[in-house]
């Protein structure tokens, strides 16, 4: 080095800098995931606190019903989203009937509408003063108790409300596995003499099983997450319980024991889909794609396709949408007030910065990765998207107890040396709101970058330096413009995930703070259903753009299928 | 006249193993040189030294005169001259065939760079393409592309690592011609890597055969196949066998053929056991010879046959014959040696250069 004859170094050619960069961006990479992480590892180290005169209470009497209700709505969704899920993905995926290209995209549609939406959207529907029971009441001259009408507001009712809004998760994997089968392995089926029905059974469904249970264990993962509509419906579950607990009980640890709990669930959820996902690599049997058959299904048989596709359409989608819309025309005089339009900026606004602050975070990681291969880059990306599986409720707790703890020491170390109150600095603050944000929703920007950065092939970087750029100009003039549509989906889709988020919002959100979501919840326990709709329908609109985004790159993804490229519009 | 591309005795590292040991050779402006090897032989991580992207632990190139890369250091590629076709041509999807060849022109003046663009879109013979995405385009297509791209700014030196890698076997062989026309048209020097010794004949005026990251010869395709200088040369060039021999004389070599005939290279005592290369072509099926040798495989190659034959003394040998000679599997046929220069090895010393 003490050449004085040697041409100036560039700064990222020598491996001096080039070592002292790399461990500069991997440390803070891991910086990065372990704050990510303090909210699982907060609500984890619960463990180890005494266990407090509420949970024993809480062991004793309602933790065997959280259980049970818990394990009962996972078993009930399971059930449902799978029947739902598998037979509308083989139906659109090899046969032809009418209206099959439509119900292709529009199967996703019930992805829009949450949960707790499509709740009081039901209850108001089916109640006693509701279309339904009004129209039966005047049609059979029944009077008040003159007949028996199922209670939509049970744990039955709520194992259908989620199987409605959930099962396009398993749609969606079980149609792309269908889709992924090499035909051939099909047509050898055929050929060995079964028919398209036993080949469904024989062959094509083993096959899609690990896409399958991949699809159930999310629907379940959300099951678990929800919220509003256990609360709603009075099913107790865990996340009902801490609720109680934190607020009801005031016991702060006990909920977060419980919530510890039902991390525990998710982690064997997040395990099993894991796991089917990997065995899922193997059963990509070959790289040759047709057009896979189209079992044209003729006359009656065409039309109860078309019925079975259409019934969870209409259950999940149509009819819930129809219901908001009117309630919604019928207040929309008293409802969209300034108070609404401000609900409306808080909420669009939270979306955005959390759906930049993820894109920012997903970029830095994955380019990470990109340049600095290796085990330590691969796992601060997998801790980092761990927050995909964690319900709102856990994240919220975690979120909560360190804040409020730096808050009470900066305050009282402020009180003693300055005697200044530092009031609320973390805790209580749309800071805290959108960190949790992130942690729950960052998995969804990484693993849009990651497929985004995959379209950029190193060789795509040589050739631009060989062609005269430097480093951050092949940023500019190569990957930018390769990734642009793939960033705004990734920004779009976290966008809507915050819009559509309850309870983490409810336990976290500063005094007298209020989005769209949570304003949706309040006026519906109070039954004020027809009120909510405005809001609920504002955040409906919202989740139909991932919707179609999805449809549309399902589409593009299929092999062998014609490619349209967006990069190219 | 100094060399348009000195490579130095480059040393490189790939994952921390030895890539490339030493390799020294040089290129003259105009010509266009190959380096052709086993997969993992690190002719690729030498061509991307020489593009720029490695950085040697020994050693330096020198590009015109210049140096570009020495010992822990290097000119970054943007700032070398150099163009580069990759294996996966790295085209740009967002662009169009007109902007990808762009691409590398973006100092020139406007009417230098339409111009250009028009030249070399017709050169390619995509003049009608040249508003279409890569993505509809064939392979072929985007190879020539990707090759125009490279071509655009009229770089020093063009590098193409393995380019018809994707294509289909029947096909490399022409398009190697083809690219080797467009070089000659343009003038350029090209270094082309791969691990096909045809696409390296049809284009290539010097060939560098490399194996575990060293050059053993660096060669005309006339002298590697016919003077090979080692046995890995041999072996990788070509078909052939090898024989066992004695050292008869300075013109003579014992064999179980018979004597065979030509110099015999310093070195060799009278007696001293040496291997022989023997070459499909220097065995010719003659039904009046005196040996004799069973058929035990044919293949058919339209105009010949190439029969595997084995000689009395149970050692195989490679036999090319016009293909109206069809012999059947166990038939034994006359044979006879047409050997008109001698390729001898020490017995046994593999890889060993002389």
């Amino acid at each position: 080095m003490a050449n004085l004859n040697a041409p100036p170094r560039s700064l990222t050619d020598s491996w001096l800098s080039r070592a002292v960069f790399a461990n500069g961006w991997q440390l803070s990479s891991i910086l990065i995931a372990v704050v990510l992480g303090i909210p699982i590892f907060s609500v984890l180290s619960s463990i180890f606190e005494p266990s407090s005169d509420t949970w024993q209470h809480l062991s004793e009497t309602l933790l065997n019903d959280y259980i049970i209700n818990s394990l009962i709505l996972a078993a009930g969704v399971s059930v449902g989203t799978f029947l739902i899920g598998v037979n509308t993905a083989w139906l659109t995926s090899v046969c032809v009937f009418p209206g099959r290209r439509i119900f292709e995209w529009a199967l996703l549609l019930p992805m829009a509408m949450p949960a707790y939406i499509i709740a009081y959207t039901y209850t108001g529907f089916l109640d006693f003063a509701g279309p339904i029971q009004t129209t039966l009441r005047e049609a059979m001259g029944w009077g008040y108790g003159d007949y028996w009408f199922p209670d939509i507001r049970s744990i039955e009712g709520a194992i259908v409300m989620f199987s409605l809004v959930l099962y396009p998760y398993v749609y969606l994997l079980s149609r792309a596995a269908f889709l992924e089968q090499s035909v051939c392995v099909l047509e050898v089926g055929r050929t060995l003499g079964c028919s398209i029905w036993r080949s469904f059974f024989t062959i094509a469904l083993p096959l899609a099983r690990p896409a399958i249970i991949a699809g159930v264990s999310l629907a379940i993962m959300e099951t678990l997450a929800d919220y509003g509509t256990v609360k709603y419906f009075g099913v107790d579950t865990f996340t009902t319980g801490i609720f109680r607990t934190w607020f009801g009980l005031d016991d702060h640890s006990a909920a977060a024991q419980l919530a510890s709990m039902l991390l525990g669930f998710v982690f064997l959820l997040v395990l099993l889909e894991r796991w089917s996902r990997s065995k899922a690599q193997y059963h990509h049997t070959t790289g040759k794609y047709k057009q896979l058959p189209q079992y044209k299904l003729a006359g009656l048989r065409g039309w109860i396709a078309f019925a079975m596709c259409l019934l969870p359409l209409l259950l999940g989608f149509i009819l819930p949408s129809l219901q908001l819309g009117q309630w919604a025309w019928q207040t929309h005089e008293e409802m969209l007030n300034s108070n609404f339009i401000t609900l409306t900026l808080n909420s669009l606004l939270l979306a955005a910065g959390a759906s930049i602050i993820a894109l920012i975070i997903a970029l830095y990681l994955g380019y990470g990765t990109r340049i600095y291969k290796g085990i330590i880059m691969s796992s601060v990306q997998r801790i980092s998207s761990m927050g995909y599986a964690i319900p709102g409720t856990v994240i919220a707790i975690g979120v909560i107890i360190p804040f409020a703890a730096i808050d009470n020491h900066v305050d009282s170390w402020l009180r003693q040396h300055w005697d200044i109150s530092s009031g609320l600095l973390l805790s209580g603050t749309v800071f805290a709101l959108l960190f949790a944000y992130t942690v729950r929703f960052l998995s969804v920007s990484i693993q849009t970058v990651e497929a985004a950065l995959g379209k950029v092939r190193p060789s795509m970087d040589d050739a631009a330096r060989s062609l005269g750029r430097k480093p951050l100009q092949v940023l500019r003039e190569v990957h930018l413009p390769i990734m642009k549509g793939s960033l705004l989906t990734a920004l779009l889709l976290v966008y809507v995930d915050v819009l559509k988020e309850l309870p983490a919002t409810l336990i976290l959100r500063p005094f007298n703070f209020n989005t769209l979501a949570v304003r949706a919840f309040e006026l519906a326990s109070d039954e004020r259903l027809a009120d909510s709709a405005s809001a609920a329908l504002m955040i409906v609109a919202a989740g139909i753009i991932p919707v179609i985004m999805l449809s549309r790159s399902i589409n593009r993804s299929r092999p062998g299928s014609q490619r349209n490229n967006d990069s190219t519009t | 006249m100094t060399a348009l591309l000195e490579v130095q005795k480059i040393s490189l590292l790939y994952d921390k193993t030895q890539a490339v040991n030493a390799v020294s050779f040089s290129l003259n402006e105009g010509e266009i040189g190959c380096l052709l090897g086993p997969s993992g032989c690190g002719k690729t991580t030498l061509l991307r030294s020489i593009a720029g992207f490695e950085i040697p632990s020994e050693g330096r190139i020198l590009l015109n005169g210049e140096e570009v890369s020495r010992k822990g250091w290097g000119l970054p590629p943007e700032r070398r001259n150099i163009g580069m076709v990759f294996q996966d041509f790295a085209l740009f999807p967002n662009l169009n065939v007109e902007q990808n060849i762009a691409f590398g022109l973006r100092r020139m003046p406007r009417s230098y760079s339409k111009s250009r663009i028009e030249q070399l879109l017709e050169m390619i013979e995509l003049s009608d393409s040249a508003k279409k995405y890569p993505h509809q385009l064939s392979g072929g297509q985007q190879q020539r592309i990707a090759l125009a791209r490279a071509m655009a700014p009229r770089p020093e030196i063009l590098l193409l690592d393995e380019p018809f890698s994707s294509m289909d076997i029947e096909l490399r062989e022409q398009l190697a011609r083809d690219v080797r026309k467009l070089l000659r048209l343009e003038g350029m020097s090209a270094i082309l890597v791969t691990h096909d010794q045809y696409e390296a004949f049809a284009m290539a005026d010097q060939i560098g055969v490399m194996n575990k990251g060293e050059i053993q010869q660096w060669d005309s395709s006339y002298n590697l196949y016919h003077q090979p200088k080692n046995r890995f040369v041999a072996d990788f060039i070509g078909q052939g066998v090898i024989l066992e021999g004695t050292v008869n004389s300075p013109q003579e070599v014992d064999t179980e053929l018979g004597l065979i005939v030509g110099s015999v290279p310093d070195g060799y005592k009278q007696g001293c056991p040496v291997d022989i290369l023997v070459r499909p072509d220097d065995i010719l099926h003659d039904d009046d010879a005196n040996e004799f040798a069973e058929v035990i495989d044919k293949a058919f190659r339209g105009a010949e046959f190439l029969y595997t034959l084995k000689m009395p003394s149970g050692s195989k040998v490679l036999c090319l014959t016009p293909s109206h000679h069809d012999h059947a599997i166990g038939e034994k046929i006359g044979v006879k040696l047409d050997i008109d220069h001698l390729v001898i090895f020490k017995r046994h010393s593999k890889f060993q250069v002389e």
